[in-house]
């Protein structure tokens, strides 16, 4: 571990964090929508650098540590983020779909349960452990959920499906044989506009068969 | 005369073959438009207007310029110009973070005049609305009005008549992948546009015309691509912004639409609303029909449909206008006008069959010429247990009734000219098929692989499949009308049966047998008259030394047919008390000609049938009269269906010839009129509007009750 990083730590929680921003970059991050666009916003952004905050995360079983505002979700650190050194995070299997909470394109694990990672801000990632698809599978293996998947065409334009993956492995985990009515339950929280959901269930089966 | 030869003889063409974009699919390694990270980059956002109809006096854009982080703002609409729908365009901005572009574009201070607005279909054909557009008196187009027969006389013959007025909403695409690109300079005169497209070339084109380029210039990669439904052809305005944007700051630049854009610039299916008088004879025979109908495309054009659908009627007058409102654009979706157009008249359908006392299946078959759909009519009705419906409708005891209908659709999709495509065997083995079309989740890279592997005697997964990019300068057309596969395949096969014979030519004087003797095994070739002359694929190219085979193919109309007929039919249950439908079973029988890859026309048809349902029982877009903006611009309140909507569905691969039609948009047609008579059948009460939500029921009941 560098000098830097010792001396970050891991452990700044989200209130110090936003106790060490200024108050007006925090005021513009939660500025109702309704509000925005006249002079709220202006009065709020003008002259204030944003704060920024080193952390660490833990994700695919590697440690990253980036750059991040109090805004930052977990899914723009996985997405768009660079670390320290300047290397992109670029784990964009997680999709940015909806942006609150809606569809599931952004499902991730966080500590064996599945998490929208764009409702969790990056900060209140630290110390846990973040597996993404990318990170699903032991090297050339795929996770049987990924093989069965495949086998069963259970995606078309794919765009949906690292969410539905990652979500069907935590309703595995934490149901070994589910039912179809289980299994549509617990993937009520994603959203395919393809339309591919019969061959999603058909590999959830497949897969628990197999775990 | 070329042919895809008999069922008997292919060994992967019509058999379900896993797609090879599967892997990188499922462990997040594929890479969309959305997920492009260049150097440098940075994030463009739009502002957008607020208000549904206004005159832009003035925008200042100093303090967002002044934003730390923010490299570029542009205007993208004039003072003076007037902004007629929530959504519209006003100025771009390119920054740093997408955290950054985002506070910029709130620091983006718009001056507006605000003017009337009419966002609902009522409200402009009212009389005294605001006119909205300058060419529409009372905000509606010339009247599209068709003749034919003699209407009164057609009348006069019926025994029994409907009048109805049935209606369908707004709909919108949902593209889970926004509207968007990544767009990178390379100097001024080579630009490369990574494009979340339905067409490639098209993109290509326009991005050249905009900038005065030389086409090839203009590189436009769509490796994957999430979701277009008929929305995402051009590069639209936020595509050229993009562009801008990345010309002014000399960095690459992702513009992606937002969730809330999407849904209020980036198409959407028109309404729909016929009113409608028919009849029909003692026998069954429809003889009159009389629409007067309109839809709205938003401010554009574009809100067509078919009426009569399907069934022919002798004698009919149809008046259509479309009306405008201050909304954002129409852009095709699967299957334009096509299941408004099947719900309104299958609804229809029912209604006189229950006049003339008949059972609707029988009225069909009367009405309808099509050869296809007669043989679905049997099938699908034994598949979903026809005898079971209530022969009284309604009549069902308990809370929650059941109920079965059917509905029809018939589409094209038989492709078309201007694909070409480059098959290339190289000396170590390896195959090649380039071609510029895209893979918009229909499977067509694998489709590719199954034609030249079937043709050469190799496994799909040998097939190395270049699509989505301009670069190779292989054009092919849009992936619109369900022509992708229709136009590709011919070529394709065409193309690598050329290389084949070149490969025959180089090999047959070693094998010392004429050129028509050879042929191909799996993973060899072989003397025909001679077996025991058999080398393997390797040995054969190794031959090639330091070349190899690079072969172009050709349209051919023998390999593609144009038609594709289908039939569903619809279990539903309605909850009497809470008004909630639940699909219970659908069975799709869909004529798809030949089945390149069976497994993934059944995901398709699977999928159509769920858009189809989405339709029928959940989507509407809703305008609010008074501010003019769209109510339900998110995926909570705009409701997709999910997993716990998906009924048992069935799909059918309906075979009946042995030559290509597309098959992306005809399975969403029959869906919302089969669920609309399946309602009916349940309760005894007809909804006659889309979607069929609870409040429409529990409205439609108490009606009854009344």
């Amino acid at each position: 571990m560098s000098d830097k990083e010792k001396k970050q730590g891991t452990s700044i929680s989200r209130r110090s964090f936003l106790k060490g921003v200024g108050t007006g970059t925090v005021a513009a991050t939660v500025v109702p929508s309704v509000l925005i666009g006249s002079e709220n916003a202006a009065e709020a952004q003008a002259g204030d650098a944003i704060s920024t905050a080193t952390i660490q995360l833990n994700i695919n079983e590697k440690m990253y540590e980036v750059e991040v505002e109090a805004r930052t979700t977990l899914l723009t650190v996985l997405r768009d983020g660079m670390d320290t050194s300047g290397n992109n995070v670029d784990l964009t299997g997680a999709k940015l779909i909806c942006d609150r909470g809606e569809c599931g394109g952004c499902t991730v694990m966080v500590d064996g349960k599945s998490v929208y990672a764009c409702m969790m801000l990056a900060i209140d990632a630290q110390g846990k452990k973040i597996t993404t698809v990318e990170g699903l599978a032991n090297g050339d293996d795929l996770h049987p959920v990924q093989e069965a998947f495949i086998k069963h065409d259970a995606l078309m334009c794919g765009f949906c499906t690292p969410g539905f993956v990652v979500s069907s492995a935590a309703l595995l985990n934490e149901n070994k044989q589910p039912t179809l009515e289980e299994i549509k339950t617990g993937l009520s929280g994603n959203t395919c506009r393809c339309g591919t959901y019969p061959f999603i269930f058909d590999a959830v089966k497949t897969a628990s068969r197999k775990m | 005369m070329a042919s895809w030869g008999e069922a008997s003889e292919s060994r992967l063409i019509g058999k379900r073959i896993n797609r090879l974009s599967g892997k990188d699919k499922v462990t997040g390694k594929a890479k969309y438009t959305f997920d492009i990270n260049r150097p440098g980059m940075l994030y463009g956002r739009i502002l957008r207007s607020e208000v549904a109809h206004a005159t832009v006096m003035g925008v200042d854009t100093s303090e967002a310029e002044a934003l730390p982080g923010v490299k570029a703002v542009i205007p993208l609409i004039e003072i003076g110009n007037k902004l007629r729908y929530q959504g519209q365009e006003i100025a771009a901005v390119a920054a740093e973070t997408d955290d950054i572009a985002k506070d910029a574009i709130r620091l983006i201070h718009v001056d507006l005049e605000e003017l009337p607005h009419v966002v609902t279909e009522a409200d402009a054909m009212a009389e005294g609305a605001p006119q909205i557009r300058e060419d529409w008196a009372g905000n509606q187009s010339e009247p599209n009005i068709r003749e034919d027969g003699d209407l009164e006389a057609g009348f006069a013959e019926a025994a029994v008549e409907v009048e109805a007025t049935y209606s369908t909403a707004v709909q919108t695409h949902v593209c889970l992948e926004t509207h968007g690109h990544v767009v990178e300079w390379e100097d001024e005169q080579n630009l490369t546009v990574w494009a979340s497209t339905q067409g490639v070339f098209g993109v290509r084109n326009d991005f050249a015309q905009h900038f005065e380029l030389p086409a090839n210039q203009v590189r436009v990669i769509t490796e994957h691509m999430g979701g277009g439904f008929g929305s995402k052809f051009g590069p639209g305005i936020e595509g050229r912004a993009a562009a801008e944007l990345s010309r002014i700051t000399g960095k690459a630049v992702k513009l992606m639409l937002t969730r809330k854009s999407e849904h209020l610039v980036a198409g959407n299916r028109p309404s729909m609303t016929q009113n409608v008088r028919a009849g029909a004879t003692r026998d069954g025979r429809l003889i009159a029909y009389d629409m007067k109908g309109h839809g709205t495309g938003g401010i554009s054009s574009g809100a067509g449909f078919q009426a009569p659908y399907v069934y022919h009627v002798p004698n009919l007058r149809t008046e259509r206008v479309n009306v405008a409102v201050n909304a954002g654009n129409q852009r095709a979706m699967r299957a334009p006008g096509h299941p408004q157009a099947s719900f309104a008249m299958d609804s229809l359908m029912d209604e006189l069959a229950e006049k003339l006392g008949m059972n609707p299946l029988e009225f069909r078959r009367i009405n309808d010429a099509n050869e296809v759909r007669q043989a679905q009519y049997t099938l699908g009705a034994q598949e979903i247990g026809w005898h079971r419906r209530n022969s009284v409708p309604g009549s069902g005891t308990g809370v929650k009734k059941r109920g079965i209908g059917v509905g029809s659709g018939l589409w094209g999709g038989g492709g078309g000219r201007g694909t070409e495509a480059r098959v290339t065997i190289n000396a170590d083995g390896t195959v090649e098929a380039v071609t510029g079309t895209q893979d918009i989740g229909t499977g067509v890279r694998t489709v590719i692989a199954i034609i030249v592997a079937e043709e050469l005697g190799l496994n799909t997964t040998d097939i190395m499949v270049k699509v989505g990019d301009s670069g190779p300068g292989l054009p092919s057309g849009g992936s619109g009308g369900s022509q992708t596969t229709p136009s590709v395949a011919p070529v394709i096969k065409t193309a690598a049966a050329a290389a084949k014979q070149k490969l025959f030519e180089r090999i047959a004087p070693m094998l010392e047998a004429p050129i028509d003797d050879l042929r191909v095994g799996t993973g060899t070739i072989y003397v025909v008259s001679d077996r025991t002359k058999t080398i393997t694929w390797e040995q054969a190219t190794g031959q090639l030394g330091m070349e190899s085979i690079s072969e172009g193919g050709h349209w051919d109309e023998e390999l593609r047919q144009n038609g594709a007929a289908g039939t569903q039919f619809a279990e539903v249950e309605v909850d009497t008390e809470t008004g909630a439908v639940r699909a219970i079973k659908i069975v799709a029988v869909q004529d798809c000609g030949l089945a390149i890859n069976r497994l993934t026309t059944e995901s398709q048809i699977n999928g159509g049938v769920i858009m189809g349902l989405g339709q029928a029982l959940l989507e509407e877009r809703f305008m609010d009269p008074y501010t003019g903006r769209m109510l339900n611009a998110n995926l909570e309140d705009y409701k997709v269906p999910g997993t716990l909507e998906i009924p048992e569905i069935k799909s059918i691969v309906f075979d009946t010839h042995r030559r290509v039609t597309g098959v992306g948009e005809p399975p969403c047609i029959p869906t919302p009129g089969a669920i609309a008579n399946a309602v009916y059948n349940a309760i005894g009460v007809r909804i006659r509007e889309l979607p069929i939500t609870p409040d429409r029921v529990l409205t439609a009941l108490a009606e009854k009750k009344a």
